[in-house]
């Protein structure tokens, strides 16, 4: 009965000059790709605050990509590489907090690579189906073992905190 | 106070309605948006017509934003900001989601199509909420222009922009202009003498009351942008004072000092160490190199000095730092031959009769170390036999991808000229034959009808190892001919390797002095690969020549003359208007941290000591947004791409994924892969 196929949501923070361009040239050259991904335009992948894919995640994407231009060919001459520092980073945090890495991808793409992109976007949401949705967005009423969860934590909490004072 | 909202689905004909159902999208988000007052659909939402239905509602309606969803910001967004403009509404607060390049042109069911598109609109609204008016910036353009690269795309910008009446900085490190083309002996396929059509540019160049030579000069540093860049040019110390010398050529003519020229005789002659590269140098003005003078080496000689009739020498010169003003740049900085020895199964400098392109451009021209003659290394024997390997380094994954454009033809012409001046064979090894030029394909049917022999396959080696009495004391070419599936050895006595184009060495480091970025091969990024190949993603900054890509004399002439009519166009307009998208500091709010200072590569946040904050100075700023991102009291603000802007947009992305479980979307409630 529940066969039904899972579709994971995906943010795409692309940046104006290379990635968007690239989604722009795999739309006119007709690259079909999954409707999976939700792009959202960015100037420069350095733009991206971890805030932004927190937030993302936490309404409900299932994970996300971040695109910029290749190294060394940054419209901002090299404000990508500051996007892959945070992005390890990032993703080093992320993993401690449980989320696969798969989730949160960083993407290189020229503006001449349609094609390449398409693929990168298949191949991501391939990657998250496997993995299943996050479930971080909200609907936490509706999981009674979430809230059950929830309530052990506070509890052992409280009690921790009693116990010390 | 509540915005007022207007949304407009575009159709696009059937581009986009063909996959995504417009008309319900409108209907929903006029329905279960907050904030939408109208919400339309239309076949062509860029035509006039369409334009006018938004500008109305503006006025009608009262609308404070517009969204639209149709096509790609890249394509449309100048129009429908406009179409707000001419309605009275600050353009910056109309957003453009595609719903084509990004939709439906690249997703198969419609109704998933659809679901996608809703989410962009929802995005949309959800930001142009929360975007603010903005008020493009304008600059002057100062009339001078920098040119960087004397070769022929440098060459003709210049003396396009100064015919015109606009003063150039011609800048050139060599110390005569006239780049690659002056060290030819004949140009394809016209056979015209390549320093004959030259040197009258190069000698009205040099003329110009328009244009000031910047020859034995680098460029140092750039400042500012459009309109008004500050440039530092490093004049090297020539060692003779530029105005004082006459050029008579003593000082070259009694110099004791003989040193290989490996710059323009590609290492096949001399030169003194005070010289002029070629006789109809432009300045023609002597350059003593440091590295080979005597009196640099041990303090002795000083010939040139006694002799010179104007006492024009001056040992003790330094290099010199100019600082100009100009409101454009050209880049015309061109091509450095590939290194042969990277291949050393052809045996370049190994093998002595092994010859580069050009060595052998040197080899055949008139003025040249042998006058013309086609000799070998010996400077006697005339070749019986000769070989030209194609695609040296070029269309080679181990070397470069890339085609180098010319090579095919230069053959033919080095085909010519052979068989015009000994009656030496010639064989011709290429992998295709590349002639896609007016009257190349003439050039090839007539080297075809002259005796010139081609033979399609990549050639494996070039070897002086006999196997045979006939292969005695000849280099042996080893190649499959692709066209019998033979593998065949070809006895010649002089093998010429067509080395591949590739770009400047320092291409990457002119290219981030000027802000602009080079491909992964290292040419120059151009703006747009077909609609604008001549501007770069820099205001300001142009590119000519063969720095941008491979390409022969006509196309780099071309560009030249392109570059120089954009920056003409720009003079003329007189100002240049700038996104005003930028970064702005709080600087009540900053905490002076400066971590923001060094994440700018424009150097366009500056700390003021006396207050200890940062703040951005927006001539400067291009508006990345990485400052923004990177500020940890989140007290910098990026125009048109704020925090509030984008946490909206992925509010609205994500609409759906907030539903209630029993929603009867189809992305509801999935079930998890772990699931058994």
């Amino acid at each position: 009965m529940s066969e039904q196929v899972f579709e994971p949501k995906i943010v795409g923070f692309l940046c104006n000059w290379c990635s968007y361009r690239a989604a722009d040239l795999a739309g006119s050259a007709r690259i079909t790709h999954a409707p999976n991904i939700r792009i959202v335009r960015v100037m420069c992948s350095g733009r991206v605050d971890p805030s932004f894919v927190m937030k993302a995640f936490s309404l409900g994407a299932d994970a996300v990509m971040i695109a910029g231009c290749h190294p060394g060919e940054c419209h901002y001459i090299e404000q990508n590489y500051k996007a892959m520092r945070r992005f390890h980073m990032l993703r080093q945090t992320l993993k401690a907090m449980g989320v696969e890495e798969q989730r949160i991808q960083l993407v290189w793409a020229s503006a001449a690579e349609g094609q390449q992109l398409a693929e990168a976007i298949d191949k991501m949401v391939e990657e998250v189906r496997e993995l299943g949705p996050l479930g971080w967005s909200g609907n936490w009423e509706e999981n009674g073992e979430r809230i059950q969860a929830l309530e052990d934590i506070v509890k052992e909490h409280e009690e921790a905190m009693e116990v010390t004072a | 106070m509540a915005e007022k909202i207007g949304v407009y689905v575009c159709h696009c004909g059937s581009n986009i309605a063909g996959k995504v159902d417009v008309e319900d999208i409108a209907k929903w988000a006029g329905e279960n948006l907050d904030d939408v007052a109208v919400s339309r659909d239309y076949k062509f939402m860029c035509s006039s017509l369409g334009q006018q239905m938004i500008e109305e509602d503006i006025k009608k309606e009262k609308l404070t934003r517009v969204v639209v969803g149709a096509c790609s910001p890249h394509l449309h967004e100048k129009t429908f900001r406009r179409a707000c403009s001419n309605a009275g509404m600050n353009p910056y607060l109309m957003d453009l989601t595609n719903i084509r390049e990004h939709c439906s042109w690249v997703h198969k069911d419609r109704a998933q199509a659809t679901e996608k598109a809703r989410a962009l609109i929802s995005a949309a609204v959800q930001r142009v909420k929360y975007q603010e008016p903005l008020e493009p910036m304008f600059v002057d353009v100062n009339p001078a222009t920098l040119v960087i690269g004397g070769g022929i795309a440098g060459l003709q910008a210049a003396l396009e922009l100064a015919d015109a009446g606009y003063h150039v900085y011609l800048v050139e490190r060599m110390p005569s202009i006239g780049g690659h083309m002056a060290q030819f002996d004949k140009t394809f396929p016209t056979l015209d003498c390549s320093a004959c059509i030259l040197t009258p540019k190069m000698s009205e160049a040099g003329q110009h009351e328009n244009i000031t030579l910047l020859t034995y000069a680098e460029l140092e540093e750039v400042s500012g942008s459009v309109g008004s860049f500050k440039v530092k040019i490093r004049q090297k110390a020539r060692c003779v004072d530029y105005d004082a010398c006459t050029g008579c050529g003593i000082c070259v003519e009694k110099c004791p000092r003989k040193v290989l020229d490996t710059e323009f005789e590609a290492g096949m002659g001399n030169r003194k160490a005070i010289y002029m590269p070629f006789p109809q140098a432009v300045p023609r003005v002597p350059v003593i190199d440091q590295d080979s003078c005597i009196w640099f080496e041990r303090q002795k000689c000083r010939a040139c000095e006694k002799l010179c009739p104007t006492d024009a020498i001056k040992f003790d010169q330094q290099d010199e730092l100019i600082d100009i003003e100009v409101g454009n740049i050209i880049i015309a900085t061109g091509w450095k031959p590939f290194d042969s020895k990277k291949i050393p199964q052809y045996g370049y400098g190994r093998l002595a009769n092994v010859y580069t392109s050009m060595e052998f451009e040197r080899l055949c021209n008139a003025a040249g170390p042998t006058n013309g003659k086609i000799v070998m290394r010996d400077g006697k024997t005339v070749p019986k036999s000769i070989a030209i390997v194609h695609c040296v380094g070029s269309r080679d994954d181990r070397h470069n991808p890339y085609c180098s454009g010319v090579c095919c033809m230069a053959s033919l012409k080095f085909g010519h000229l052979v068989l015009e001046k000994t009656d030496a064979e010639v064989y011709s090894f290429y992998i295709d034959m590349r002639t896609n030029q007016k009257n190349y394909e003439e050039f090839y049917q007539r080297l075809l009808g002259e005796g010139m022999r081609f033979v399609r396959g990549k050639v494996s080696e070039v070897t002086d190892a006999a196997r045979m009495p006939t292969e005695q004391g000849k280099l042996i070419v080893q190649c499959e001919d692709t066209l019998i599936g033979r593998q065949q050895r070809y006895p010649v006595d002089m093998v010429i390797l067509m080395g591949a184009l590739e770009p400047q060495e320092d291409a990457r480091e002119l290219g981030l002095k000027c802000g602009i970025s080079c491909s992964m091969d290292g040419w120059y990024t151009e703006r747009h690969p077909k609609l604008d190949p001549v501007a770069t993603m820099t205001d300001g900054v142009f590119v000519a020549g063969t720095c941008q890509g491979p390409k022969d004399i006509p196309a780099s002439v071309a560009q030249g003359a392109a570059a120089a009519a954009r920056v003409a166009g720009m003079i003329t307009k007189g100002r240049v208007m700038i996104e005003p998208i930028v970064a702005t500091i709080n600087e009540q709010a900053c905490s002076g941290c400066k971590i923001c200072n060094n994440m700018c590569p424009y150097n366009a946040i500056e700390f003021l000591e006396d207050p200890g904050v940062s703040r951005v100075i927006t001539a400067l700023c291009k508006g990345c947004g990485t400052c923004v991102a990177a500020c940890p009291a989140g007290v910098i603000t990026g125009a048109h791409f704020n925090n509030k802007q984008i946490f909206s947009e992925i509010e609205g992305i994500l609409w759906d994924a907030l539903q209630p479980a029993d929603d009867s979307s189809p992305q509801a409630e999935p079930v998890p892969a772990s699931a058994s």
